[in-house]
């Protein structure tokens, strides 16, 4: 039924100290190959927990989650082989701070896929370059600046070719000028058909890039959408004071 | 004026007498080079023994922390559990009760049929105790590597000891080596009750020396002095290190 998706969410719940907190209500989602995602919500509406549960990086309570026609919460599944198909931004960079930023993006690929280190790096300077970030390949994190800590975090994903990139509120921990900088990797990515899921409070980003929007409120998708129908068109309240405080 | 002088005069010369008797007449420096060879051979062994017990009890013990809560129950749980709880055991044991009571345990309960070993008996029990120590340190170490590091490694599709191995361990190796370095020179200072099992560490030199020519103060200010020595040389090796450590980190 879901083979078709990319990702196939279905009744999935969170919650913690036995049910008193539920972060995720029975969310039920489908992305595509090629999609957009963008999730948005008020702070603990469980917008980062969904994405967080994506790569079970938090473990539903309840639910399935189908990833290229496995569902991956199921016991016997080797959730790290998943994983590897599925590449994660996070909101603090978490770069490996002990490694250049060229073994930051060939490590995985080295000891997971197996490939040598001339051809893990000869990709990496290739995915370096498309982030302008050649020059760097032998410093280490703490030597760069947020805005670019954040674009290696993203190639060392990608170092990974996933098939799918989930972005967990990746420009909320950079200073307000280099949000851009990150922001236009992300859409030159969305530009080759990279299939991502965002969650952001950048509702310009959502707007321009997103295919669809996705928002929630207290652990549920209220309402889902293009761009144009959440912004400009939507008859929900709790969307509509939403956008009145954050745009 | 010729008494006080005179009083000066006898004083270094019994001063140099005594050196004499205690250092030099029947080469009675050899027992302290002897001694402090085995002083050294016993913190070496005791210290890597310590460091192997100490890195095994830390991963049960931090492993044990960060996944039992999600993990479904099972073999694998059963295991780690009872291996944390093991861990547990180990460190109140040996926390709670002092190094002398463990060594005349280890030599006059345990291993009685070792008893000519003793250099061995004495890295053994010095290490288990020391392993108690290391474990917390490399404990904290891996605890205060923040969880976004576990979480960027499980992410791109490592599992939890691919996560250790590449990206916990060299971080949290670095951040506790200067403790580790401290742990050694406590050790070395530590193994100075082993004269109670009768091994002939520095101090027990001393104490043979003390023994033969019945003058207490000269061995054992040497005794102390080469203590001293020896410790003011690893705390500066320390500190260089610490310098190195926070000068890589740029």
């Amino acid at each position: 039924m879901s083979a078709d998706h990319l990702i196939s969410v279905t009744k999935l719940n969170k919650h913690y100290n036995g049910g008193a907190i539920k972060a995720l209500n029975g969310v039920s989602l489908d992305i595509d190959k090629g999609e957009v995602v963008v999730i948005i919500g008020p702070s603990g509406s469980g917008k980062s927990t969904l994405l967080r549960s994506l790569n079970l990086l938090e473990i539903p309570t309840s639910g399935t989650i189908m990833f290229e026609g496995t569902d991956i919460t199921s016991k016997g599944n080797d959730i790290n082989k998943f994983r590897q198909k599925m590449g994660m931004v996070f909101q603090h960079f978490n770069l490996f701070p002990h490694l250049s930023i060229i073994d930051n993006m060939t490590l995985a690929p080295r000891k997971l896929l197996g490939m040598s280190r001339e051809d893990t790096e000869k990709e990496a300077l290739e995915l370096l370059d498309k982030v302008a970030l050649m020059d760097r390949a032998h410093a280490y994190p703490s030597q760069l600046s947020g805005g670019q800590k954040q674009r290696i975090a993203i190639v060392r994903a990608l170092a990974m070719k996933p098939d799918v990139l989930l972005f967990d509120e990746p420009t909320s921990a950079l200073d307000p000028e280099m949000v851009g900088e990150v922001l236009d990797v992300m859409k030159d990515l969305a530009k080759e058909g990279m299939t991502m899921v965002v969650v952001t409070h950048e509702m310009g980003f959502a707007r321009e890039v997103g295919d669809r929007i996705i928002f929630m409120d207290e652990g549920r998708i209220i309402v889902q959408g293009t761009p144009d129908e959440i912004f400009n068109q939507t008859g929900n309240d709790r969307l509509k004071s939403f956008l009145a405080k954050v745009l | 004026m010729y008494l006080y002088q005179l009083s000066i005069r006898d004083w270094w010369q019994d001063l140099k007498d005594t050196f004499v008797l205690n250092f030099i007449a029947d080469d009675r420096y050899m027992l302290l080079v002897k001694g402090l060879g085995n002083t050294f051979l016993v913190t070496l062994g005791a210290t890597l023994l310590g460091i192997l017990l100490g890195v095994i009890v830390a991963l049960v013990r931090s492993t044990y922390d960060k996944t039992a809560a999600g993990m479904h129950p099972g073999f694998g749980k059963f295991i780690l559990s009872f291996l944390n709880k093991v861990s547990s055991l180990y460190l109140t044991v040996i926390r709670g009760t002092p190094v002398l009571v463990q060594l005349m345990i280890a030599y006059f309960v345990i291993f009685v049929s070792l008893a000519q070993h003793k250099t061995i008996i004495a890295i053994i029990a010095f290490g288990i105790n020391s392993g108690a120590y290391v474990a917390e340190i490399i404990r904290s170490g891996i605890m205060s590597i923040d969880n976004g590091q576990f979480e960027a490694g499980r992410s791109l599709g490592f599992n939890y000891a691919q996560t250790l191995i590449y990206i916990i361990i060299p971080q949290a190796f670095k951040n506790v080596l200067p403790a580790l370095a401290n742990e050694f020179i406590v050790l070395i200072k530590e193994t100075s009750v082993s004269c109670y099992i009768g091994l002939h560490d520095l101090t027990k030199g001393g104490e043979i020396i003390r023994s033969r020519t019945y003058t207490a103060f000269m061995p054992l200010l040497a005794v102390a002095l080469i203590y001293l020595v020896i410790v003011m040389f690893f705390s500066r090796l320390v500190t260089i290190l610490e310098r190195r450590l926070r000068n890589s980190e740029r």
